[in-house]
């Protein structure tokens, strides 16, 4: 049976197609979530997609915690259920307090749309069991509020327990701060939560998947979180 | 009607490039004084019913679940009776 994925839908989602269809690509069977729905138990992962959830009124993903389908979200979590939030997806998660840390504006307060260069630092999560250690992808970026932050202590805690998954890096791999587009501490991409099944990232893996989109790395993602459940 | 006056801003050590753009503007301008400048949201709730107390316990759940980030951000907020 192929893996359920379930594609949650907010007024104000834009990339819910784009996710859509990259998971369907590497086999996954796929549904749209409506955030009015209260029941995701139905499904063996849950995808966060980009946009403007709620336009970005007061904070990004600040009004999308409170729709019905993320209580419903917050029970398939506590249950082992995978989440992957991507771009507004992570800002939804860091609100609700399923990742640590929280997303200021960009250091340079401009909006940034292209390609990065990231190193995979923690492969054996269920997001990318498909890489290499240490593994160089590359994924567009397209945000205004990606500058990710967190305090020191919480810094410590998930470089300890190995939750930073993705950093920005030069085309050598190597974490730079001319590599870091954003101002986000440490270079910080992609988190996952202690428990391992929630994943936030900014780049948006679904917009590299073929080659005529300029990389296919965004495939490992979603293939990897298809190997992770059918276990 | 009572009005609660929500100030929400960044916490210290935050960074916060909007305040420094405009800190610098002020500079350009010849404004040598003003040494910092914070940018925050300011946020005004009409509300009904209540004791005074309830209120204040009311507005500040509703400041810190909602109207600010925890993380990054802090809040005051004073209940004020308005015609």
């Amino acid at each position: 049976m192929p893996a359920r994925f379930g594609v949650v839908v907010f007024p104000g989602s834009n990339c819910e197609q784009d996710c859509h269809y990259a998971a369907r690509l590497v086999g996954a069977q796929v549904a749209y979530v409506w955030h009015q729905d209260t029941d995701v138990a139905k499904y063996d992962a849950i995808i966060l997609p980009g946009g403007f959830s709620y336009g970005d009124y007061l904070r990004t993903g600040a009004v999308a915690k409170f729709s019905p389908v993320m209580d419903a979200i917050l029970d398939f979590v506590d249950k082992g259920g995978l989440v992957i939030g991507i771009c507004n997806g992570f800002q939804i998660l860091l609100e609700a307090g399923l990742l640590p840390g929280a997303m200021l504006r960009n250091r340079d307060l401009k909006f940034i749309c292209r390609y990065t260069d990231l190193v995979v630092e923690n492969n054996q999560t269920n997001f990318t069991n498909k890489a290499l250690s240490g593994e160089l992808i590359r994924l567009p970026i397209a945000h205004n509020e990606g500058n990710y932050y967190a305090d020191e202590e919480t810094l410590g805690e998930m470089a300890a327990n190995g939750q930073v998954v993705l950093r920005y890096c030069d085309t050598n791999g190597i974490v730079t701060d001319a590599a870091n587009p954003n101002g986000s501490l440490q270079n910080i991409a992609g988190i996952v939560n202690k428990q391992g099944n929630v994943f936030g990232l900014m780049p948006h893996p679904e917009r590299a998947i073929e080659t005529v989109l300029g990389s296919l790395d965004g495939q490992m993602i979603f293939k990897s979180m298809i190997s992770a459940v059918s276990k | 009607m009572p009005v609660a006056k929500v100030y929400v801003t960044l916490k210290d050590g935050i960074l916060d490039p909007q305040g420094q753009i405009i800190g610098k503007a002020l500079k350009t301008q010849g404004y040598d004084n003003v040494s910092r400048v914070r940018v925050g949201k300011f946020i005004e709730l009409e509300l009904t019913g209540e004791t005074p107390e309830k209120l204040k316990k009311q507005v500040d759940k509703i400041s810190h679940d909602l109207l600010s980030n925890p993380v990054i951000e802090s809040y005051t907020f004073d209940i004020q009776e308005e015609a």
